[in-house]
This record gives structure tokens, sequence and C-alpha cells, in this order.
């Protein structure tokens, strides 16, 4: 078997997701390659050829992949797809723009968000937002497949010598045009790789309670801030803050609801988490269901002597 | 111009599914069915977009079994002004979903075809991308904003690390995202006035696509349940346990 891992980076080093996707094909078994694909980005593919069981990066490096746009992305994956029997990449918004034009164009069906490898031509996926886990079969040539990262640990950053192979860039396709891009500065830990995550929800009642009351709260913790949809919605906090079955799929040491009723929609996103602290004046509230330690109490009163607590 | 809407009939969003005794599915029989809610978004913005001038004539398609015919006269009494069903019992996946589209859409001629960024059941997520993919037209996906003008649509879109504008020319496909708009609701008028409007069949042999499935599913599980926690009195037994229980702080 030889598989094909997309790199999700900055140019300059290799985000988390490729680790825990590297994990996935791992599992699988076989060569590992991984592709690195970017405007500038030798310093990534260095990175990326030092990640443990990699066994050679292949790069291309041109002006019209800086966007990282699914079309150009796509075609140069495609390009480079003889020999793999496996094409992975993390189900992160990157990865799920890019990866089922590949499948479409290889005429093979993706595999979305596999959990759990069986085995070669094997996968476990959840559905109906994590309510259920179906086993699929691949019958296609080639799996093109996107790997939910909190179903695999990372694979070690460094201890690998892969080897490095720099690519033909395809042509551009010149379908998009990136006008702006705005990213969430943020000094906390990213949402998707924090040992602790504090999340509100619509209890907060409005953005200055949600960030007067969670943030220090989140200081103590060092903690990434998180959200529900409602509180995305309202504005609280910018949309990649979402947690849930159609926002971030998170599952860190320490989840803490607060404010959060607790819908199926955002225990998807979360409730493979260690530990679940739920904080809610409804003691009816579902997140309780999930919560290993619920505390039924008014958040204004409960978030203060909880940050206080922690000295 | 026109603008196809594909729109795909799924459990309500509000229904908790149930696995099948023999794991071979989930139970849907006499659970609540509805128009996916990315899909009603992606209605939403179309007849949006005529009632502003940009659109001349909103078409919503749906594929699969004839209760489809439901969802298309949901997107009609949202505005769509014909609906076209392409009828099978057989399983739709994405691919084969993204073939049939593919071949209306080189039939009805779009400048733009808005879907729903995934479907609330089988969380694929792969439909626009896949139809981008075959008439190897631009793509923007999981849209929270989308303006036309000059033949070029500039979409702004939800991305892990924030937002993010894409300009590209017509045609174009767009998936929704959330935050695009509130879809009304469907007046009691409008709901009538949808049972008139034309709706068309046709299916996947007319269309002469091959809608074989690619994947098997060899069974459908019940995910690990989280077993029951407890509740503490107050602050201080919550920071106590997260130290001493659970060593997570
Ligand atoms: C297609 C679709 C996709 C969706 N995707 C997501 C998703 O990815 N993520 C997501 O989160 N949601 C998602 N949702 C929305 C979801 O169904 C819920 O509407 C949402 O999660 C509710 O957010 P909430 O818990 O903050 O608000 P609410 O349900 O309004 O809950 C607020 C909670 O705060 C509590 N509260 C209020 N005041 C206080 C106080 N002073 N002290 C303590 N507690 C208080 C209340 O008791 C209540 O339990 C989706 C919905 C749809 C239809």
């Amino acid at each position: 078997m030889s598989i094909l891992v997309i790199a999700e980076h900055d140019n300059a080093s290799i985000k988390a997701g490729t680790l825990n996707t590297l994990a996935a094909a791992q599992a699988i078994g076989g060569d590992i390659d991984l592709l690195v694909v970017g405007s500038g980005c030798g310093a990534a593919a260095e990175a990326g050829a030092k990640i443990a069981g990699v066994s050679k990066v292949r790069v291309a490096d041109a002006a019209h992949y800086a966007d990282g746009g699914a079309e150009n992305v796509a075609a140069l994956v495609v390009a480079n797809a003889g020999g793999y029997t496996h094409i992975l990449a993390a189900a992160s918004t990157f990865g799920k723009n890019v990866m089922p034009r590949v499948a479409a164009q290889l005429d093979v069906a993706q595999i979305s968000e596999i959990v759990t490898v069986v085995s070669a031509d094997t996968f476990r996926r959840p559905i109906y937002a994590g309510n259920a886990i179906a086993t699929v079969q691949s019958a296609d040539p080639v799996k093109v497949i996107t790997v939910r990262t909190t179903g695999f640990d990372p694979v070690a950053e460094t201890g690998g010598s892969g080897s490095v192979e720099a690519l033909d860039a395809g042509a551009d396709t010149g379908l998009t045009k990136l006008v702006n891009r705005e990213l969430t500065k943020s000094e906390r830990p990213e949402l998707g790789a924090a040992g602790i995550i504090v999340s509100g929800g619509r209890g907060l009642g409005n953005g200055e309670n949600y960030h007067s009351l969670l943030e220090p709260l989140a200081d103590k913790l060092n903690a990434a801030l998180g959200a529900s949809r409602a509180a995305v919605d309202a504005g609280y906090v910018p949309n990649d803050y979402q947690v849930g079955q159609t926002g971030k799929i998170v599952a860190p040491q320490l989840y803490v609801a607060i404010g959060i009723s607790g819908a199926i929609q955002h225990l998807a996103g979360m409730k493979d988490s260690k530990v679940i602290v739920a904080i809610n004046k409804d003691e009816e509230a579902p997140i309780f269901q999930v919560a290993d330690y619920g505390l039924v109490a008014d958040l204004f009163d409960a978030v203060p002597a909880l940050t206080a607590a922690l000295g | 111009m026109k603008i196809l809407v594909p729109v795909k009939r799924v459990v309500d969003y509000n229904v908790k599914v149930r696995v099948k005794a023999d794991n071979s599915g989930v139970d849907i029989a006499n659970v609540k069915m509805s128009m996916n809610p990315f899909d009603e978004i992606a209605v939403e913005e179309a007849v949006r977009l005529k009632e502003a001038g940009v659109a001349t004539e909103v078409i919503a398609v749906s594929c699969g079994v004839a209760q489809c015919q439901e969802t298309l006269r949901t997107a009609m009494a949202i505005g769509a002004d014909r609906g076209i069903l392409v009828q099978t019992d057989e399983e739709l996946q994405p691919l084969a979903v993204a073939k049939l589209l593919k071949t209306l859409v080189e039939k009805e001629g779009p400048q733009l075809v808005i879907l729903g960024k995934q479907a609330i059941d089988d969380d694929a997520n792969q439909t626009g991308q896949m139809l981008a993919a075959l008439l190897n037209l631009p793509q923007a996906t999981f849209a929270s904003k989308v303006a036309i003008a000059d033949g070029k649509a500039t979409v702004t879109r939800e991305i892990d690390g924030g937002l993010e504008t894409l300009s590209m020319s017509l045609p174009a496909i767009v998936t929704t995202d959330l935050r695009l708009n509130e879809p009304r609701y469907a007046t009691l008028p409008n709901i009538m006035k949808a049972k008139k409007k034309p709706l068309e069949t046709v299916t996947p042999a007319d269309l002469g696509v091959d809608v074989a499935p690619r994947l098997k599913t060899l069974k459908v599980e019940e995910p690990p349940k989280r077993s029951a926690g407890v509740k503490v009195a107050d602050v201080a037994e919550l920071v106590a346990k997260l130290k001493n229980e659970a060593k997570v702080i």
C-alpha cells in the first residue's frame, strides 16, 4: 500500500491536524508520502520530512498555491495521484474543501471524517451528528479520505528522516481569486489542539459577558475558547469558535460548557472530550446527560467564583 | 440568470435517530422528514437574489424517492419557480448526486448552483465540491455572504481560522454555511401557490447516469455511551473533583 497525505501548513510549519492524519495513514499501513503544496513552503517541507513515519515529502512550490485554493490544489493532487492506494487529509475546512474535488476528478467516492481504520478498505465514520457510527467499505481503486483528527492520536513531530522531492507545479487554473482573509487573532491555544476548552453559549446573554466572564477563566486554565452556534449567531464571538456537528469537532482533556443547553448538534462536536463540566442554571438541560461534573448554578455567580478558586 | 438549488430530504434536525436492532442502518420509518437545513439556506439565498433582480429563475432539484416531491414543494413555497425530481429508490451517494446534477446543469445552464455545505444525515460535505470538479467550475464552500455583480461572484467563506473572501467568474458553485441567511417561513398562501408550480420528474436512466453506490455500509452501530456523571454542590467541590479525581487541572 502507498499512501499520500496532504499536509496542512502555513508555509513555515505543519499544522497539528496533519499529525493525526498521518496516524490514520499508519493505521492503514504502507509507505507514506506527505504532499506540501504552497508558496515559499520550503520550511514546511523540511519540517514535514522530520515527522515520524514520513518516507518522502513531495513539494509543489508556486505563487498560485499561496492561497490553498481548492481548484489548484486538487488539480495538483490528481496529477500526482498515480500509484497511491489512499489519499488522506484532515477533515478541516481545508481538507473538506479540497478532497471531494480530488475524489470526483478521480471518479471515486470520498470517505468523510473517518474515526477508525478497520482495514485498508474499511473505515468507521459518524453519521447523524454522531448518533450512529457507520462501518463502510470502499471498492474504489483509490480511497480518498478525510480524517476526523480527534479519532487518532498524533504521530511524533520529529524523529523521522524522510527525503524531499520537488514536484512540477501545475498550471494556474485561474478559477478563483483570494480577495481578503481575516484570521481571528488569538494568543490562546488553537481550538482543535487545546487540552482545555472553555465554551460559552446563549446563557451568557451577550458578547461583553462572554468575554468578561470566560476570558479570565480561560487565562487561568490556559484554555482555548469555544462557543455554541447560538453564541456565534448572536455575534458574541467569531464563526471559527463554533463547536458542533457543523462547526469544529473537539476532544480535549477538559471541556467546560457554560450556559450551553446541550443540543444534539453541539454534543456532536464535544462529547468525546475526556472530562466534561457543565455549568447551567436549568437542572434539566441535556448537557448534564453527558457531563462528568454538573453544577446547577447561575453562571454569573459560578464563573467568577470558579476563576477565583483557581487562584 | 438562472439559479439551480439542489435540496435533500432528510430526517428532521430535531429527531434523535435510533440505530436499528439488526445494525443495518438507522430507523427512519415514521420519523419526521424535512428539507436539509443547509439547503433551506440555499433556497432562501437564491430567492433573495431573484427578489433583488439578480436572478430570473430559481430551479429546485431533488434526487431520491417519490416523497422528495414534498421537499421540492417546500422549496417552491419559499420561492423557487419550479422543481425537478430525479426519482429513484436506490441509495444515492454524493458522487452519484453530483453526476446527476451535472447533467441538469448542462441542460439548464444556470449561472449559479447553491447547495447546502453538508446534509445532516450522512454528514458527508461533498456534493458541491464534486459538482464543481465534474464541471471544472470555481467553488466557494461554507459561504456566509454572497454578492453577484458584473458576471462575478464575491463570496465570503467560513474557514477554520476565521473568514476569507473569494472572487470568481460565473458560472460558479456555492455551498452554504449557517450564517449566510435566516430562511423565511413559508406562508400559507405561498404553500398553496407552490402546489401549482411545475414539477418535472426524470430518472437517473433518463439522464444517462450510473448511480450505483461506491461505498457499502457493512453495519451501523450506536456510539459508545458516556456514563452519567455527578452533580456537584458548589464551585469548591467542582475544583476539588477536577484536581483530585479527574486530575485534569
Ligand atoms: C443545521 C444545524 C446545524 C447546527 N450546528 C450546530 C453546531 O455545530 N454547534 C452548535 O452548538 N449548535 C448547532 N446548531 C444549533 C443547536 O441546535 C442549538 O440551537 C444550539 O446549540 C443552542 O445553543 P446554546 O446551547 O448556546 O443556546 P440555548 O439552547 O438557548 O441554551 C442556553 C442555555 O443557557 C442556560 N442559561 C441561561 N442563562 C443562564 C445563567 N444565567 N446561568 C446558567 N445557565 C444559563 C439555559 O438554561 C440554557 O440551557 C445547529 C442547528 C442546526 C439546525
